[in-house]
């Protein structure tokens, strides 16, 4: 299978401070990449990177085939990026948000319309498509906003933590609608805390200190430090974190 | 107490990391103080000031002489009769003196028939500046000056400075500005962010935890205050002879209202945008219109000047200039005071009465 | 341009939802046509006089009559001596002090006794015009009264002088003391003096004041409010997700401004139409000239306004800034107080100031017709201004940390 995310000695300084220290790695096509790591470890710096939002001091990468350093503008054409702190139009309805997110990405009016209507009866929330944001409750509002990073079918998905604060139910849910994505051939880049998440993941990569201490299936690295979860597998690496937020 | 002086101490240390803010809170009105007082006048000292003459006979020249000596104006040469029209539609003159044919006759009482001598043409799109060049020129051309059996005198302000005039205001709004506007803006801030709740549930008492947030802007606002009133005094000239004790006092009370205020606007709203159009549409808007600060009061339509009544800058200003440029005594400043005073108490306990309505 | 559109949809969507906006932005043009021009008046009339009459007799009658009928002035009452007329002035119940000396009635015949005009000076600009006011209005009591007892008097010609101003008639009174020749020569040609005003015959301040105040109308609509609305998605964090979208930045600004543009324009339009119907105050210039002089101005004021959003991060610096950038304009630009009155330094500086030439640009196209060739030095400025914040703006504005 093709990479649609491959990295190569990603490093990103401030100052006198590395918060992403010379990282490399390689998602594919379809793949659930769960990305991991202690709060302060360099995931959030990393994915901003990934998106275009933030420069890379050096190293080399691409996503869905465009280099990050030269081709941010036209890599933001084929991603979707839900971040951390809910970000949808609050003062807009539900789906005023989604022509407006289908609108940036070029689709025509009737398009997002059928794809929205689609999308919200899967959801069944299809009758509340003229609520304001505003109102509605968090578990909602999180599972809104991966449906509008996910309606113009861009080729990668980024999740900041997207799971925070949501009800065990809700992120079972939520869940469901990620690996439907990644069945659909959406490639799904994701952060978590939690890690009965990590183990729903294709594969994981677990940041400490900016750096990549291990990366593989949740199986492969359960055997490999032979302990029984990924919760383990996690304390045994960030153990010797040095940074704390 | 030990718990509040921690308070006041985070709340200070918030306003002290914070350079920028700091740098503008203390900068503008230093900055509004000097620009008013050096740069802004509504005296009318300079017109500019064309000829228009058929014959540039000796009167005539002699008549324009006198114009272009006058330091008042600055003569900007002959035009011609169809320019000057374009002359005072471009801005270049305000005024233009049209001689006559026959001036030279005029002034001397020799011509045939009695005519007019000189016209005035004057551009009268503000009024204020073509009463002024009108007087002025007429004394000119008449070459007298000195001589009248009136004797004016301007009091409190020989030199009519209009800067005098804006000090007090300028304090007045600065006030409100910082008191009012940026308490309210920092209150609705961690409401809106949701660091009130967690110092809502501190067993340190809500009204200690505001006051805690006021106490550095009042602080603050003293600063403001003093840099105010030495520039005024050192850099402006202002006499300030009337009684310093009176004047501290009741600055300090009108500190204490604009931070009232800022209370009582943080308790109608939890959103920034809200508070900030609030304090700026129903604070600065009223106090730059309806305080006399710019523009006298006694110019209002009569439907509107009660609204002044109501508008504490105003009288705070009015005891200002009483105090800082009249030179009076506190006795006459009594009136202002318990006003002022009054406001203040009520403005407190309806803040009071509304932020505690909105902890139940 | 699709993407603009669907952006500028938002925009108003957003606009519509808030709870304020809407009726700031309909109240607006409506304050500033309606109720600013009254407020912001600097006409100096109801001038509040106070007469110290120690003299009663018929010319000192005479003068406080002409006092009560002054439109300019308005008598608030006779006193008994001067510190109970001071005491009244110190309390702001009076501007200015008229005291008629003992026994000047008599005095006319032989040597006048002085006549004494206190005027506050705590507002100098009404200090100044009115005692001029004042005294003109004494003179005026003069000629009908002595013209028959004095024979230097007889000089019709000062006697029917329709002008308002004081000093023609204080040179026939001079004649009164010592007949030089040349005073006599002076009157003469003074007295002969007509003067026109063009432009605002009405001699109206409000008029003076109206084309200005639109201007305010554009710093707040088409400045102010563009730079809350931005440092508030910075706030919210909205903006981030727009960020990791393909919207170019220049896209997303325009589709901030470009709805405060067209409202703005259609509010001068409003603003126009109410002052015409209101004020019976037409463009005397072109209209056109105004909407251009109006478009660059916007573009300048939102540029600024793009220019301190990008640059603060929280709506209290912006708020600030804003603030003090607007006040700085409407104080130095002439808006309020002429250019021409302030020190040179001050008015070199000022020549700095965008606002500077719209405010020129408004008052000579709405009050004297000037038109843009003649104005085309205050027109260049302000496309130059425009052209240069719009690439500060665009500059400071970064999509990519």
């Amino acid at each position: 299978m093709e990479n649609i995310i491959s990295v190569r000695n990603l490093t990103k300084q401030f100052g006198a401070f590395r918060a992403v220290d010379n990282i490399s790695f390689d998602v594919a096509q379809g793949e659930i990449f769960g990305f991991l790591g202690a709060n302060g470890a360099g995931k959030t710096t990393a994915i901003r990177i990934l998106c275009g939002l933030s420069r890379a001091t050096s190293g080399t990468g691409s996503v869905a085939g465009c280099d990050i350093m030269t081709q941010s503008e036209d890599i933001k054409r084929n991603i979707g990026y839900m971040c951390q702190k809910f970000s949808l139009y609050e003062d807009l309805t539900v789906l005023e948000n989604m022509e407006l997110y289908g609108g940036i990405y070029g689709m025509h009016r009737k398009e997002i319309l059928a794809k929205a209507e689609a999308m919200l009866t899967e959801l069944e929330f299809w009758h509340h498509r003229h609520d304001l944001v505003r109102s509605i409750p968090a578990g909602w509002r999180q599972k809104l906003a991966f449906t509008v990073a996910n309606l113009h079918a861009p080729k990668v998905i980024f999740l900041d933590e997207p799971t925070g604060g949501v009800d065990p139910l809700t992120r079972r849910q939520f869940w469901g609608m990620i690996r439907r994505a990644a069945a659909a051939g959406t490639t799904v880049f994701v952060t978590t805390h939690y890690m009965d998440e990590a183990a729903l993941c294709d594969r994981v990569s677990i940041m400490v200190d900016g750096r990549i201490m291990a990366l593989d299936t949740p199986e492969a690295l359960i055997s490999k430090y032979q302990v029984r979860t990924m919760d383990e597998v996690f304390r045994t690496l960030a153990r010797n974190a040095v940074r704390n937020e | 107490m030990n718990r509040f002086a921690h308070f006041v101490k985070k709340e200070s240390l918030h306003i002290l990391r914070d350079v920028r803010t700091i740098l503008v809170v203390i900068g503008i009105p230093i900055v509004l103080t000097l620009l008013f007082g050096f740069a802004i006048s509504t005296d009318v000292n300079n017109i500019n000031v064309a000829a228009c003459a058929p014959h540039r006979t000796a009167a005539v020249r002699d008549a324009v002489s006198r114009v272009s000596h006058t330091p008042l104006f600055t003569f900007k040469g002959y035009v011609a009769p169809d320019e000057i029209d374009k002359v005072l539609r471009t801005g270049t003159a305000e005024a233009v003196m049209v001689f006559a044919d026959d001036y030279d006759h005029l002034v001397a009482g020799t011509a045939e028939v009695a005519g007019c001598g000189v016209q005035l043409v004057l551009d009268g799109s503000n009024p204020n500046v073509a009463a002024s060049a009108s007087a002025y020129l007429m004394q000119t051309l008449s070459g007298v000056a000195a001589a009248s059996p009136i004797d004016t005198h301007i009091l409190y302000n020989p030199q009519m400075k209009s800067a005098y005039n804006f000090v007090p205001g300028i304090l007045g709004m600065i006030f409100i500005l910082v008191c009012a506007m940026m308490t309210s803006i920092s209150i609705v801030r961690e409401k809106e962010l949701g660091s009130m709740e967690v110092l809502l549930v501190s067993p340190v008492k809500p009204l200690w935890i505001i006051a805690a947030k006021m106490i550095p802007y009042f602080a603050l606002s003293c600063i403001n205050l003093l840099s105010v009133l030495l520039i005024a005094r050192y850099a402006l000239g202002v006499p300030m002879t009337g009684s310093m004790g009176a004047l501290l006092l009741i600055s300090v009370i009108y500190i204490v209202l604009s931070l009232g205020f800022g209370l009582l606007v943080s308790t109608v709203t939890d959103k920034q945008m809200v508070a900030l159009i609030i304090s700026g549409m129903l604070l600065i808007l009223p106090i730059t219109m309806f305080s006399g600060m710019l523009f006298p009061t006694e110019n209002l339509p009569l439907v509107l000047r009660p609204i002044t009544y109501i508008v504490p800058a105003r009288w705070y200003i009015d005891a200002m200039r009483k105090l800082m440029i009249e030179g009076l005594a506190f006795g006459d400043v009594l009136l202002e005071l318990g006003i002022l005073a009054a406001m203040t108490i009520g403005i407190i306990r309806v803040a009071l009465m509304k932020f505690n309505d909105r902890l139940e | 341009m699709r993407v603009l559109r669907t952006l500028i949809i938002k925009e108003l969507r957003q606009f519509r939802r808030n709870p304020f906006l809407p009726k700031l932005v309909v109240g607006f043009p409506l304050a500033i046509v309606l109720i600013l021009p009254w407020i912001a008046n600097m006409d100096v009339k109801g001038v509040s006089v106070g007469i110290v009459d120690a003299d009663r007799s018929d010319v000192s009658r005479r003068i406080t009559s002409h006092v009560e009928a002054s439109e300019y002035l308005r008598l608030h009452d006779l006193y008994a001596d001067y510190p109970s007329a001071l005491a009244d002035l110190e309390d702001g119940h009076i501007d200015a002090i008229l005291e008629i000396p003992n026994g000047f009635g008599h005095s006319l015949h032989a040597t006048p006794k002085r006549l004494s005009i206190w005027a506050n000076g705590v507002n100098a600009m009404k200090a100044s015009l009115g005692s001029q006011y004042l005294m003109q209005t004494v003179m005026k009591a003069f000629p009908t009264e002595s013209a028959p007892t004095q024979p230097s008097f007889e000089n019709s010609e000062i006697v029917n002088c329709e002008l308002s101003i004081v000093n023609c008639e204080l040179t026939s009174l001079k004649l009164l003391r010592s007949a030089e020749p040349a005073s006599s020569l002076c009157s003469r040609s003074i007295a002969t003096l007509s003067i026109v005003n063009y432009y605002n015959p009405t001699m109206d301040y409000k008029h003076f004041m109206i084309p200005a105040l639109m201007i305010m109308l554009m710093v707040m609509v088409g400045g102010f409010l563009p730079a809350l609305n931005l440092v508030s998605e910075k706030e919210l964090g909205t903006i981030e997700q727009i960020n990791v979208t393909p919207v170019s930045r220049l896209t997303f600004t325009l589709s901030k401004l470009i709805p405060f543009w067209v409202i703005c324009l259609l509010e001068l339009a409003l603003c126009m139409t109410l002052a015409l119907l209101v004020y019976g105050l037409p463009v005397a210039g072109s209209v056109g000239a105004i909407f251009l002089a109006a478009l660059l101005f916007i573009i300048v004021m939102s540029s600024i306004g793009v220019i301190i959003a990008n640059l603060s991060d929280t709506m209290q610096q912006t708020m600030f800034l804003m603030l003090f950038v607007v006040l700085s304009f409407i104080l130095l630009s002439g808006l309020m107080t002429p250019v021409e009155s302030m020190p040179l330094w001050a008015q070199h500086f000022t020549r700095l100031l965008p606002p500077t030439y719209m405010v020129e640009i408004m008052r000579a196209v709405y009050l004297r017709g000037t038109t843009v060739a003649e104005l085309s030095g205050s027109y260049l400025a302000l496309a130059a201004f425009a052209l240069t914040f719009a690439t500060l703006a665009s500059f400071t504005y970064r999509k990519r940390g």
